[in-house]
């Protein structure tokens, strides 16, 4: 089956369950376990390749510019990583469907588990490392969701937020690594990287990159000091536990060291600290995990110190510590889901998994006592079982590793941890299992049904498989460790066998074993002396430092955003011109290149009137009615220097766009007050003064920088220039830009467009069904309405020209391709054939003969723009690629159709019902209760006659 | 001419930051439209100024002004349309909800929002 294939089936199949669950809890769990069972079966048909060496590719190009590929690849480690998690998987799937209780909501986790699945089968298959930090982002996600599952538990959102945290931030971390990894080596593809382990272990980023990978390794791999969260993640359900946090994401860290091995590995850097942090982890797990008396407090401890055991090896960088790690981490999988799933049944069954409540299970429960027995007495070393085997391996490894000059220092603190390991689970059998039957257990406990029982038993059957006949795990071994070496070194000949002879390793086992006996005998005294010894407590710990970066961000957010737009216009304009300035003085600037052009008095005159008007603004913007003339002005005057300055089409547009702003700015007005009071104080003045300088002459100084030097290159126009007609069919280069070389810019303009009027439709609707609606209603206007409500020289005048500028906007249109004019241009136009019958003729006349609704104008004019693009695939052209041709009808002279006409009409429809839809929307807000909607033009308005207002009554 | 129209443009900046820097919605929205202006007018400076050359091609005529900024400019004012009627309504919808028209909130409002947030 093909790679993608392999990767895609859990996140496809994870839509299944959700969509199951009301079919029955038996429906949802099956359609989980195909789709494992699918993707499982689809990796066992790789099986073959893998065994005869050979790399499985499958590979997309996605973003090649940036070294982002999907490129996948299985090796005979990728080949051991899926196996465990989709074999696991099945057991866990299974597991899961009896343990969940009918309260919970099993689509739910099922569907966090398929996503989980398919993220972490996407980390050990991706050749690209960008690409597998995407999937490692995606298993920090899912497993923060099944963490959290049972969302009334505060522990489980706790742990589940605590998790997020750290092996979130530990991605951050490797993010940078892995972008300095893939700059040294020059490419993202592992596959290249792999081959690079000279070129990148010279280099000098080297240590930071090893550094920041680490970092990512070890949070996820629960390495000291990061090793907190895993213990708190143990508030998920039990088959979570056992799955992620035992056999397959806790191990993606321990995976990707292994992935790295061959360029990362082999540096005295890579050994002290690997080394030294898998030590450190093993001896310190081991030790915490024999004082916890929750069941899966203890496994979480231990499954700690069995991580760091792998680590150290891994960290010691020979070709026998690679091979002993991948052997531990076979065995460890095994025995270790299956104690996990043990301690689920015995929660299960007896409602707590205090081992201080519980002793003599094994009358009561014999299978579950047999099956964790067996995986326990793995765990902690005892011959026959896969677990001594491999850690005889880290022993044996240990004895000749030199930490830190002292050879005694690896094996006494190997054999110390294995001691507590042998120790706790001792504890774990005996105090759980041993001893006599009790009488308060919180629930009657008994074996469950096979549903239960069976997937932690099949893992037993491996665990004695393993055990007894090391042979049959050999080869395939071997296998994976060669491709964690890669070509760096020969796998070791050593054999995988129960018997080595009288060797250290050997001895330091015993020891450990007898010493755990011995240690479990004196626990009690061990305990007090355990509580009574002052230690940190990471949750804790954790949760103060949480504290302190919200408490300190938040000082500085609040500082900077308090809920002032002032503050913010103030600093983003302050901050533009330092960075402005910053980027001026320190760049280079050449002589200027272009002579400036003589001063003509109109537009001088021009001049004079902008600055007036803006000047004027400024220092009258108290009156609003007055400052919205003069903005009116300057408008104008904008739209006559494009006219002076060779731009038609941009000046025909300012001024159309100029006038619906006012008319819409007036309408506000009508609502809002008419005056601004004087609130600031003259400092404030001055400094928003000053800000205000600074920018104006920033920008001056700009604007006059690049106006009297030449393009430092050629501009992208003379392209458009030359192709306008022969590509595009239309002399206005403007016009032919926007619907046809950038017609996917206009078009999502439009789109935007669209989206801004139904945002005030929407907003109007929500204020008309608010309370405002009925203040609305009451409102007294604050000065007299004049009494001719709609002028009869205004509605005839309208009416008489509507036709007229109906014209207009036609031949603006039709003219557009060739001729200053177009599809935005004419939309504005019509539109503001349109405002004026609703100005003068009131809005009930108009709103009675509008026969189309604007939200479908809109929407017509976006989807004929779109078809239009759509309609070039037909043709097996790119989107919104443009045609035209000429026809001659008789009585016509020859003239031109273009595509592009169809799709400039789009525009004309959205610009027209986007500009209405917002001027209708306000403008409904303006209708007064005491007022009759009448259908009559010309009337009087009654309110006229009233008294005139009294101060007193305008409070009301 | 340049000088003029980079000084119109460096006029046009101060009023409008000086006018968004205001208390009240009004004048924000109008202080907002002048902003608009004057980068509206710098992008389209940046094709450089040139008199009675329009993008129009027209046969024996060589010489054009730069069309792009012209048609990345014309849709630049479309949507500065669109953008000032969405925050005119929204100015409007909370004066109309609060008869207030202050753009910032209320001393004691915002020292509120730290109690809650801390």
């Amino acid at each position: 089956m093909s790679l993608f294939l392999i990767v895609a089936l859990p996140f496809f199949g994870a839509l299944l369950p959700g969509l199951m669950n009301s079919a029955g809890r038996q429906a949802c769990a099956g359609i989980t376990f195909t789709v494992s069972l699918a993707a499982f079966i689809g990796l066992l048909t790789n099986l073959p390749a893998v065994l005869a060496g050979d790399l499985v590719t499958a590979r997309v190009d996605w973003i090649p510019s940036l070294g982002m590929n999907f490129t996948l690849m299985l090796d005979g480690l990728g080949f051991f990583f899926a196996l465990l998690i989709l074999g696991i998987g099945l057991l866990i799937i299974a597991y899961a469907r009896s343990y969940l209780s009918r309260d919970d909501n099993m689509g739910e986790f099922f569907t966090y588990l398929l996503l989980f699945q398919g993220a972490m089968v996407g980390i050990v298959l991706s050749d690209n490392i960008l690409l597998l930090l995407v999937f490692w982002e995606l298993t920090s996600l899912s497993s923060f969701l099944l963490i959290g599952y049972w969302k009334h538990l505060p522990e489980g959102r706790q742990g589940a937020r605590m998790a997020l945290t750290v092996t979130g931030m530990g991605g951050l971390a490797m993010i940078g690594g892995m972008l300095i990894l893939g700059q040294i080596a020059g490419s993202y593809d592992l596959s290249v990287i792999l081959q690079n382990r000279e070129l990148i272990q010279a280099d000098p980023l080297y240590v930071p990159a090893l550094l920041l990978i680490l970092l990512g390794c070890f949070t996820k791999s629960a390495q000291f000091p990061f090793h907190f969260w895993l213990p708190h993640a143990m508030a998920a359900p039990t088959p979570v536990s056992a799955y992620l946090h035992s056999a397959t994401m806790v191990k993606a860290g321990i995976f990707l060291m292994a992935r790295m091995w061959p360029v990362l590995s082999g540096t005295p850097e890579w050994f002290v600290i690997v080394t030294t942090a898998g030590l450190v982890t093993m001896v310190l797990g081991a030790i915490i995990a024999l004082f916890k008396h929750d069941l899966k407090a203890l496994l979480a401890f231990s499954t700690v110190s069995h991580l760091g055991l792998i680590t150290m090896l891994l960290g010691t960088g020979t070709a026998f510590g690679a091979m002993a790690a991948m052997f531990h981490i076979l065995n460890h999988a095994t025995f270790k889901a299956a104690l996990f799933m043990s301690a689920g049944i015995v929660d299960h069954e007896a409602h707590t998994r205090d081992i201080r409540r519980l002793g003599g299970l094994r009358h009561l429960m014999p299978i579950t006592f047999i099956i964790a027995t067996l995986a326990a007495l793995s765990m902690a070393g005892i011959p026959l079982l896969n677990g001594f085997l491999s850690k005889e391996m880290m022993l044996e490894e240990a004895t000749h590793t030199v930490l830190f000059g002292a050879p005694w220092l690896v094996p006494a603190l190997a054999t110390f941890g294995s001691l507590f390991s042998a120790a706790y689970c001792f504890r774990l059998i005996g105090h759980t299992f041993l001893g006599p039957v009790r009488d308060d257990y919180p629930a009657k406990p008994h074996d469950p049904g096979a549903g239960m029982w069976l997937p932690p038993a099949i893992l037993v059957v491996l665990v004695v498989m393993i055990g007894v006949a090391p042979f049959l795990a050999e080869p395939f071994v071997k296998i994976v460790t060669a491709s964690v070496l890669g070509d760096t070194a020969e796998v070791p000949k050593a054999y995988f066998k129960i018997w080595h002879g009288l060797v250290p390793a050997l001895f330091m086992s015993v020891i450990a074993v007898v010493g755990g006996l011995l240690m479990l005998a004196i626990f009690n005294p061990a305990l007090r002396l355990w509580e009574t010894t002052p230690r940190p407590e990471a949750k804790m710990i954790f949760e103060a430092l949480i504290a302190a970066i919200v408490a300190l961000s938040q000082r500085f957010i609040h500082g900077l955003h308090n809920g002032a737009f002032t503050r913010y216009g103030a600093i983003m304009a302050v901050t533009v011109i330092i960075a402005g300035f910053y980027a001026w003085s320190t760049g280079t600037v050449g002589a200027a290149s272009r002579e400036m052009q003589p001063v003509t008095p109109v537009a001088f005159a021009g001049w004079v009137m902008l600055v007036a008007a803006t000047i004027g603004m400024v220092f009258l913007h108290r009156n609003r009615l007055m400052s919205l003339i003069l903005i009116g002005i300057a408008g104008l005057m904008v739209s006559v220097g494009f006219v002076y300055f060779s731009a038609p089409d941009l000046a025909m547009t300012q001024i159309t766009v100029e006038v619906v702003t006012i008319i819409l700015l007036l309408l506000a007005l009508n609502f809002l007050p008419n005056q601004t009071p004087i609130e600031s104080t003259a400092m404030r003045r001055t400094r928003d003064t000053a800000i205000a300088l600074a920018g104006g002459l920033a920008t001056m100084g700009m604007a006059w920088h690049f106006l009297v030097r030449d393009a430092i290159a050629t501009p992208i126009s003379e392209f458009h220039l030359a192709n306008s007609y022969k590509g595009g069919g239309g002399t206005n280069v403007v016009n032919v830009i926007l619907v046809d070389f950038r017609g996917f810019d206009t078009y999502g303009e439009i789109i935007v467009l669209g989206i801004a009027a139904l945002l005030i439709y929407a907003l109007t609707e929500t204020l008309l069904s608010g309370p405002v609606r009925a203040r609305l209603l009451n409102r007294k206007p604050d000065q007299p309405r004049a009494g001719d409500m709609h002028p009869t020289m205004m509605v005839v005048l309208t009416r008489v020209i509507m036709p007229v500028v109906l014209m207009v906007g036609f031949y603006i249109f039709l003219r557009g391709h060739n001729e200053p004019g177009g599809g935005f241009i004419a939309g504005l136009v019509v539109s503001i054939a349109v405002v004026m019958q609703y100005m003068a003729s009131g809005f009930s006349w108009a709103s009675a003969r509008l026969r189309y609704p604007y939200h479908g104008v809109i929407g017509a004019g976006v989807l004929i723009a779109g078809l239009t693009g759509i309609g070039s695939w037909f043709v097996s052209k790119p989107f919104l690629t443009s045609d035209f041709t000429y026809v001659r009808i008789p009585p016509f002279e020859k003239f031109e159709l273009a595509t592009a006409a169809l799709f400039d009409l789009g525009v004309f429809l959205a610009v027209v019902g986007a500009v209405m839809l917002s001027l209708e929307s306000f403008s409904r807000l303006a209708r007064r209760a005491h007022v009759p909607d009448t259908e009559h033009p010309m009337d009087i308005d009654p309110s006229r006659d009233d008294p005139p207002m009294t101060p007193a009554q305008e409070g009301v | 001419m340049e000088l003029l129209v980079a000084s119109a443009i460096g006029i046009l900046t101060a009023g409008g930051i000086y006018l968004m820097l205001r208390l009240r919605t009004f004048p924000v929205i109008l202080g907002i439209s002048l902003l608009t202006y004057a980068v509206n007018v710098f992008l389209f400076a940046s094709g450089r100024l040139s008199v009675g050359a329009p993008p129009i091609l027209r046969d024996g005529v060589e010489v054009y002004t730069d069309p792009l900024p012209q048609a990345l400019v014309l849709t630049a004012i479309v949507i500065s349309f669109g953008m000032t009627a969405v925050v005119v309504m929204i100015a409007l919808g909370a004066y109309l909800g609060s008869d207030d028209d202050h753009v910032d909130d209320a001393p004691d409002e915002a020292s509120k929002g730290t109690g809650d947030a801390a």
